[in-house]
């Protein structure tokens, strides 16, 4: 910090606070960490939370970042925002004065879209999460310390939960009910009492068939993590290492859902924030340059920012009469909601959108923006953004004869990646200790992908 | 109202412990590919510092990901039209969203640099070969020479220290005239009246005096320290069948196996020579870049390389001062009125070679079973002697490893 004071920003922060909740913002108190540059990465690489438990997947992150950034590849975010109350953000003390107040603006966005968005509310404990990480960390160190298991054991068991840590419930903020529940839930949808309105019931009822219930999952499973903790074959520790890994991707799951969301509510704010703010002319001037840099196009890519920010700023212009419409959307959406709804052909125009297609070694374009193909667009986004690009894997039975996992893709025309998919059953086939298959298609043909005790790999037609 | 606070790490790097495991893991992995690697590199002639640069794949964690055939979007100009072409296969990373999903399929590489002496010690490594280098240490001492380091009291007379025990005799003649001059001090002092009876008395000691003769304790010996005087100076022939029949993948074989035999023997060495022979019907000796570059056309006498290479360690790598490693690569097309003379030759340099070996280069899965190498095993039953077989790069390393486990025997 060379040419301004704490000081003064504290007086810049004073004066956006003010306008933010002049405009409604509702965040939770907000603690601002001034750091360097090397500290910036090293909270890059651990998501925010120096407490955080090692594992040299973060070693490469960092040394990738660095390398990035060195070959000015990637520029270091002006900030990074912890989804926690009190609100942690760190500022890059090398900045320009005008960088730190639109970065101030800018975290009071997330800050807000933490405190409202439906699906952090639900999912995610924001007084917890120091703690939670700190308390993950010492659990892990304490393993690794512990002499009857040691270093390579404990990464053992994260490298292999690491490669399905997305693989958990989807449904943010649902709880688990025991299988006696699910059960009786079950039974009451097929055995229906008459309802007592029989015009509003349809005239013909599909039988149900009663699922088995003596099977090990009653319904298809995709919380691998939490179905192999529950019934593999696991000491304490190893269990306790998995849960570990589940708990953090459940809090990170609303950031992943909302990411056009969330970087776009906060890139609107920091633009109304800042233009709020009547500054002198030469920071006015640098304002616009920044913001422009951040919200720009990618060209044969997605900016987040630019979509969510787009989308933001059209519903505020439609809606100017009903100044709460837009809070209502950050309260409710996700990503794939908030585009489908939003992204109108307007934008889509606007913005140039196309979808493309792999075409043997070539990508060729399949459908633009026009008034044919912008809805293909909008669905081919909204499906692929958050959650959307990671295949849906699920538990379908655990055959307890010859203590096999059966796995299933659910196949939505999108291939996996095989080599991809061997490794990572491999590593599934290592928490389970025993017979792993995946069923899945591989151009359009029922295929089975089998991983036996010796972690061999094969496939096969099912 | 917001908090602030200027965070200092103390120059504390948090992500130092991770890192280091990861640079674990990538050292892990360079030795997995190395056997790929080094047969890329020059044979001689590189310094040991010399860095080189190697691409590694990096440590990939795997996810379930998907795989080509998604679609995807992007923005563009405004002047795409359907069935444009956006890119190739590159262009498959972008357009995917958040990259926290960590669905990244592109191939990452890295570029390490490492020096030639490092990818040698990672290779050695790898093989697991410890006991050698001792076991060829030991055999490596053919001088032995005596270091003077020191005196002991004890010894065997050759080693006698004459100058030192002289001056042991000396110091102790010094200690005695000086306690002999206090005691008559003293006794000058105290006992005049009976210095008539104490000069009688002494007149034997001072006849004594003159003489002062060696005694056990004045002898001192030369403490030795046996050296074991290392052969410091090798060499290492290369024989190459460069006839029609030996085209560039062979060769190619060849070059990596002789880079590594040449990276191992330095290894051991202080001074390492190469020698290269080139034969088909007749051998001549070479440079490096003549030996794997120019291709020759027509037949195949194996004896001719041996002769020559005879002849170059009669001439100048006399095998009393050097440690000789030759080793020969071919195809094992030798022409059959040829085979008797070459396993005469065979013998003849196992005689002088403290290892000998012969690489059957066979590219592919078709071989035709070499009557020379039959000849070999049947004939050559020295315990220096060794045979290769390799058909593909991977081949090299395990080729390498039995050679010198023969070495070791």
């Amino acid at each position: 910090m060379s040419d301004y004071s704490l000081k003064e920003i504290e007086q810049w922060n004073e004066r956006i606070e003010e306008i933010a909740r002049d405009f409604g913002l509702e965040y939770y108190e907000q603690e601002f960490e001034i750091c360097s540059y090397e500290d910036m990465i090293c909270y890059e690489t651990y998501v925010g939370m120096p407490s955080h438990y090692p594992h040299w997947s973060y070693g490469k992150a960092y040394e990738k970042t660095k390398t990035l950034h060195k070959y000015n590849l990637s520029g270091l975010p002006y900030e990074m925002v912890i989804n926690s109350d009190p609100c942690i953000a760190y500022l890059m003390k090398d900045n320009t004065l005008l960088l730190q107040v639109l970065t101030i603006a800018h975290v009071y966005g997330h800050n807000d879209f933490f405190k409202n968005n439906r699906l952090f509310k639900v999912g995610t404990r924001a007084d917890y999460t120091v703690e939670m990480f700190k308390n993950h960390a010492s659990r892990v160190r304490d393993y690794i310390a512990d002499p009857g298991i040691g270093y390579k054991r404990v990464e053992r068991i994260l490298d292999a939960a690491h490669s399905i840590k997305f693989h958990t419930s989807r449904v943010i903020g649902e709880k688990r009910v025991s299988d006696s529940e699910k059960i009786k839930i079950l039974l009451e949808r097929v055995q229906k009492p008459k309802s007592e309105y029989p015009l509003l019931e349809p005239k013909e009822r599909k039988e149900e068939a009663l699922p088995d219930f003596k099977k090990i999952p009653i319904e298809p499973d995709e919380d691998l993590l939490w179905f192999i903790s529950a019934y593999g074959r696991l000491t304490e520790w190893e269990r306790d290492i998995i849960n570990i890994v589940r708990e953090e991707t459940l809090y990170f799951l609303p950031q992943i859902e909302t990411k056009i969301m969330n970087e776009g509510w906060a890139s609107f704010w920091h633009y109304t924030i800042l233009n709020k703010l009547n500054l002198p002319q030469n920071l006015h001037m640098e304002f616009l340059k920044r913001h422009n840099q951040v919200i720009r196009p990618h060209p044969g890519g997605i900016n987040p920012y630019y979509i969510g920010f787009k989308i933001f700023e059209d519903l505020k212009n439609k809606f100017s009469n009903d100044p709460k419409k837009i809070f209502e959307v950050r309260e409710l959406e996700r990503d794939q909601s908030f585009i489908r709804r939003y992204l109108t052909q307007e934008l889509c125009n606007e913005m140039n959108l196309f979808e493309y297609v792999k075409v043997g070694n070539e990508y060729i374009i399949s459908e633009v923006s026009d008034d044919s193909g912008w809805r293909k667009v909008r669905d081919t986004l909204a499906a692929s953004v958050g959650m959307g690009s990671i295949p849906v894997i699920k538990i379908n039975e655990w055959v307890q004869k010859d203590n096999t996992l059966v796995l299933e893709h659910q196949y939505d025309g999108r291939e996996l990646e095989l080599s991809y998919a061997y490794e990572t059953l491999k590593q599934v086939a290592n928490l389970w200790d025993g017979k792993v298959m995946l069923e899945t298609f591989i151009e359009n043909k029922r295929k089975v992908i089998i991983c036996d005790e010796q972690k061999k790999v094969v496939m096969a037609n099912a | 109202m917001a908090i602030f606070k200027e965070y200092g790490s103390g120059g504390k790097d948090r992500s130092a412990e991770d890192r280091r495991r990861h640079r674990e893991l990538v050292e892990e992995s360079i030795k997995k590919n190395i056997g790929n690697i080094i047969a890329e590199e020059s044979i001689i002639g590189q310094s040991k510092d010399k860095k080189i640069k190697i691409p590694i794949r990096s440590i990939k964690e795997y996810h379930f990901v998907y795989g080509k055939n998604k679609s995807g979007t992007a923005s563009g100009d405004g002047d795409e039209k359907r069935g444009d072409k956006v890119g190739e296969d590159k262009m498959g990373k972008k357009g995917q969203g958040d990259g926290k999903a960590g669905n990244e399929e592109g191939e990452e590489i890295y570029e390490t640099e490492i020096t030639i002496e490092e990818l040698v010690k990672y290779l050695f490594d790898d093989l697991n070969l410890p006991d050698i280098d001792k076991k060829k240490m030991a055999e490596l001492e053919s001088i032995k020479s005596l270091k003077k380091i020191g005196y002991q009291r004890k010894g065997i007379p050759p080693r006698l220290a004459k100058r030192r025990s002289a001056v042991e005799k000396i110091k102790r003649k010094q200690a005695y005239l000086r306690s002999m001059k206090e005691l008559e001090d003293d006794d000058i002092q105290q006992d005049e009246a009976a210095e008539e009876v104490v000069d009688g008395i002494d007149l034997p000691d001072k006849q004594e005096f003159r003489r002062f003769p060696f005694m056990e304790d004045d002898l001192r010996y030369h403490r030795v320290r046996v050296d074991h005087k290392r052969d410091f100076n090798a060499v290492v022939i290369c024989i190459m069948d460069v006839s029609g029949s030996m085209d560039q993948t062979k060769k190619y074989l060849a070059r990596s196996f002789y880079f590594l035999l040449y990276q191992f023997i330095r290894l051991k060495y202080a001074n390492v020579e190469v020698a290269f022979v080139a034969h088909t019907t007749t051998a001549k000796e070479v440079n490096e870049n003549e030996f794997f570059h120019r291709g020759e056309s027509g037949g195949t006498y194996i004896s001719s390389g041996y002769e020559k290479a005879l002849e170059i360690i009669e001439q100048r790598y006399n095998p009393v001062n050097w440690n000789i490693y030759a080793f020969h690569c071919s195809d094992g097309d030798n022409w059959t009125e040829d085979n008797k003379r070459a396993v005469e030759y065979a013998q003849k340099l196992c005689g002088v070679c403290n290892l000998f070996g012969y690489g059957e280069i066979v590219p592919g899965y078709y071989s035709s079973s070499s009557t020379i190498k039959y000849e070999f095993q049947k004939h050559v039953k020295t315990k220096n002697f060794a045979i290769v077989t390799m058909t593909k790069k991977e081949d090299v390393l395990p080729g390498l490893k039995k050679l010198l486990e023969k070495e070791g025997e």
